[in-house]
């Protein structure tokens, strides 16, 4: 397979990623959509959860914390509010934060915060999930 | 004329401001480098914003769906987001983003506008607290750090100000960075947003959109705002550590000056003074030999 994708991930604090991979799987808003040389193009809105990609045997994994994909002859562009590759995550503060969301989720009265607390239990856990691959 | 002592303790006092000055000059020039790292940081992904952004805007026909880009008919009521600096000794960077608001709301006022402020920025605060114009809301400190999360706080209330129809238009003033002796204040127009101009052959994609084209728009449009106003903020940032360099090297050369003129009396002094003991010496010596 000669054909590559350029992988660009970019958050507003910095550029994460750069990158030519053979495939990237990225947490669309409607489910998990897998891209490949060749993709027609994508616009998409992502959730908070995990990207993959392989770049010839090795494979790896970033948290995404929601944002936007963009897919433009064999180019992947990702716009996320916040990214963290594997090694970057802090896994104890991950299972801190995710106790924390679920105490919250149990003990929240109105619906605001129930769904803060779930956006950031949706966060920890999928920075835990991809702390897991490594 | 002044006492040899007199000048002595001017010239001490003028070095010691000059090494307060040297020092800040310092401390901005070490910190105009950190705001420039994180500008160019973000810019990467501004810049692939306003690229989205215009090709989901090129395949909207009908602008009224979405009420961010619909221009009131009217418009009565302008909201400005004025962006300065928090602390002052920058030069007349503070004061020129001050008058050119000022500027604005005369000539929004003569249109028959109201305008209303909100401050990002100490020294606006102060300037707008005593002045006969609505203000808003106070931000302070977000140049410190320049955070995302400050630009979303303020981006989502300038949208519900739009949305409520409180404010017809929305504008932002901030200090556009050219480069490192050169700041521009400049005023953008926020809400509605404007369509961008999309270059020629760049619609030739046809896109798979998901959910769905005018989700996808609604829900990019108030991030598109966000972004601007964080650049904004970064600019500025960047801007005032520049501005505050520049004035602190003016200064510090302006004492050196000083310190040369007055060191220069202080020897002419201290030589005349020396001249007329002499003489004094010599008249006495002569009229004893008589």
């Amino acid at each position: 397979m000669a054909e590559k994708i350029l992988l660009e991930i970019v958050t507003p604090e910095r550029k994460v990623l750069s990158e030519e991979v053979d495939i990237v799987v990225a947490p669309g808003e409607l489910g998990e959509f897998g891209v490949l040389p060749g993709h027609i193009p994508f616009l998409c809105k992502l959730k908070i959860g995990e990207l993959r990609f392989r770049s010839g045997a090795t494979s790896q994994h970033v948290a995404i914390m929601g944002g936007y994909a963009e897919v433009l002859k064999n180019t992947v562009t990702i716009l996320a509010t916040a990214a963290e590759a594997a090694t970057e995550i802090d896994v104890i503060r991950a299972k801190a934060a995710r106790e924390r969301a679920e105490k919250r989720l149990s003990d929240s009265r109105d619906k605001l915060e129930f769904t803060r607390a779930q956006a950031a239990l949706h966060r920890a856990i999928a920075r835990l999930k991809v702390a897991e691959r490594q | 004329m002044a006492t040899l002592r007199d000048i002595k303790r001017k010239i001490e006092a003028v070095r010691k401001t000059s090494q307060i000055t040297k020092a800040m000059n310092m401390v901005a020039a070490s910190k105009l480098r950190g705001a420039q790292q994180n500008m160019e940081k973000f810019h990467p992904y501004a810049q692939k914003f306003r690229e989205f952004i215009g090709r989901l805007a090129a395949g909207v026909e009908d602008t009224s769906v979405y009420s961010l880009l619909t221009p009131k008919e009217t418009v009565k009521n302008v909201e400005l987001l004025l962006v300065t600096a928090d602390r002052g000794l920058c030069g007349s960077f503070n004061t020129n983003l001050l008058v050119g608001a000022e500027r604005f709301i005369k000539a929004k006022k003569a249109e028959g506008v109201e305008v209303s402020l909100i401050n990002a920025g100490r020294k606006a605060r102060d300037y707008f607290r005593r002045r006969p114009v609505k203000v808003r809301e106070n931000h302070m400190g977000l140049l410190n750090k320049v955070a995302y999360e400050d630009a979303r706080r303020i981006g989502s209330s300038l949208i519900e100000l739009f949305e409520t129809g409180e404010a017809d238009e929305v504008y932002i003033l901030y200090s556009h960075f050219i480069n490192i002796a050169k700041q521009q204040p400049s005023i953008v127009r926020l809400l509605p947003i404007a369509p961008t101009e999309q270059k020629e052959g760049e619609k030739a994609f046809e896109y798979l959109f998901e959910p769905s084209h005018e989700a996808l728009l609604t829900d990019l449009l108030p991030n598109y705002i966000y972004v601007q106003v964080l650049e904004s903020l970064y600019q500025t940032s960047v801007g005032e550590h520049a501005a505050r360099m520049a004035a602190m090297e003016n200064a510090t050369s302006n004492c050196k000056e000083l310190v040369r003129t007055l060191t220069l009396t202080y020897n002419k002094a201290r030589q005349a003074g020396i001249t007329k003991e002499l003489m004094d010496i010599v008249g006495g010596a002569e009229a004893l030999r008589k």
